[in-house]
């Protein structure tokens, strides 16, 4: 369960931010995570869930958008996103291929209440 | 209305910051790093114990040896003939991370030390995502596993440099297959350097040995072992 220390992480650097910008409020944090990040975003979510109770971020919802792998190819150059781990080009079939993306934990963005607010702009 | 604020942070910055001070550390010591992963019972401590006494009087090796709750591993190794143990106790964690690292570090003696081991708590995914600033990661899978283990976990497997099968003289006893497991790591992985061992026997392990005699960094000072 090292997804519960990632939710601390995730906590925290929010936490962080709010007080560095001085946000009165964040109300969604956007995580990107990778099919090879070796986290699972159910455990994730459950985890952040039950720690942000009784902290300044107990409205905060966390938003997981989950990344594919995607591959570079070493032989033909194609980039194409694998699915059931298979590294495989699938132009080519050479087994030589990068991983471009899948291996995300990242922060993607806060939502934060607007700060210029004009009562009379409906 | 809301408004976005744009992060792009890695949740995991603050350890990647100081896992890159302890490769940068290590490297200037001359000293070569392996993070050991594998799941419980697949025989790290077993894989340690074997080099640790077969290649004491030749190179100089350290050892830190992560485990959820007890020193026993760590006793073991020290039994085994290494001198520079250090066991680290998580409390708890499944995982083993930079921070861990780094605290233990000046508590131990790295004087010309040529490997560093360390042995990560027993489970295949918390440790996947948590850089220790090691060189390579050493995945061991033993012959009383399944065989799609790294079809099970490929990110472990993707992450890996090296492979290492361990328990081969208990081959027959149940479905486990050499080519079917050498097959599957590497269709996650075929950059995979793979060693068959026994432990217990000590069949295949000579190569091993040979390929972390090689890993060992040419040393500036070329000094004597002390
Ligand atoms: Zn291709």
């Amino acid at each position: 369960m090292h997804e519960l220390s990632i939710a601390q992480s995730i906590l925290d650097t929010v936490l962080k931010e709010k007080h560095e910008r001085g946000l009165p409020r964040v109300d969604q944090v956007a995580v990107q995570v990778g099919a090879l990040s070796g986290v699972l975003p159910d455990s994730l979510q459950f985890c952040f869930e039950a720690i942000r109770i009784d902290t300044e971020l107990q409205t905060c919802e966390l938003t997981i958008e989950t990344v594919p792998i995607t591959v570079e190819c070493r032989e033909c150059y194609a980039r194409t996103t694998v699915e059931d781990f298979l590294f495989v080009c699938p132009k080519c079939g050479s087994v030589h291929v990068d991983v471009v993306a899948g291996y995300e934990l990242d922060i993607s963005y806060l939502e934060v209440p607007d700060p210029v607010h004009d009562p009379a702009d409906p | 209305m809301a408004e976005k604020i744009d992060l792009r942070k890695k949740v995991l910055s603050e350890n990647d910051r100081l896992a890159a001070e302890i490769r940068q550390r290590l490297k200037s010591r001359d000293t070569v790093t392996f993070n050991l992963v594998s799941s419980p019972g697949s025989g790290k401590t077993s894989l340690l114990e074997r080099t640790l006494k077969a290649m004491k009087d030749e190179v100089r090796m350290a050892l830190i040896a992560g485990d959820v709750q007890t020193e026993n591993d760590a006793d073991r190794l020290v039994r085994a003939g290494g001198e520079r143990v250090k066991p680290l106790v998580t409390g708890g964690s499944c995982h083993l991370d930079a921070r861990m690292i780094a605290n233990v570090l000046p508590e131990m003696n790295l004087t010309n030390v040529d490997i560093l081991f360390i042995e990560n708590v027993g489970n295949l995914v918390c440790p996947s995502g948590f850089d220790l600033g090691e060189d390579m990661k050493v995945v061991l899978i033993s012959t009383t596993e399944g065989d799609d283990k790294p079809l099970k976990y490929p990110a472990m497997f993707r992450r890996s440099s090296v492979m290492v099968i361990n328990k081969i003289d208990l081959l027959g006893t149940s479905e486990f297959s050499i080519d079917t497991v050498r097959r599957n790591a590497l269709s996650i992985n075929p950059d995979l350097t793979i060693f068959e061992v026994s432990c217990r026997t000590g069949e295949g392990l000579d190569e091993w040995f040979n390929w972390l005699r090689q890993r060992v960094p040419e040393r500036a000072d070329a000094a004597v072992l002390t």
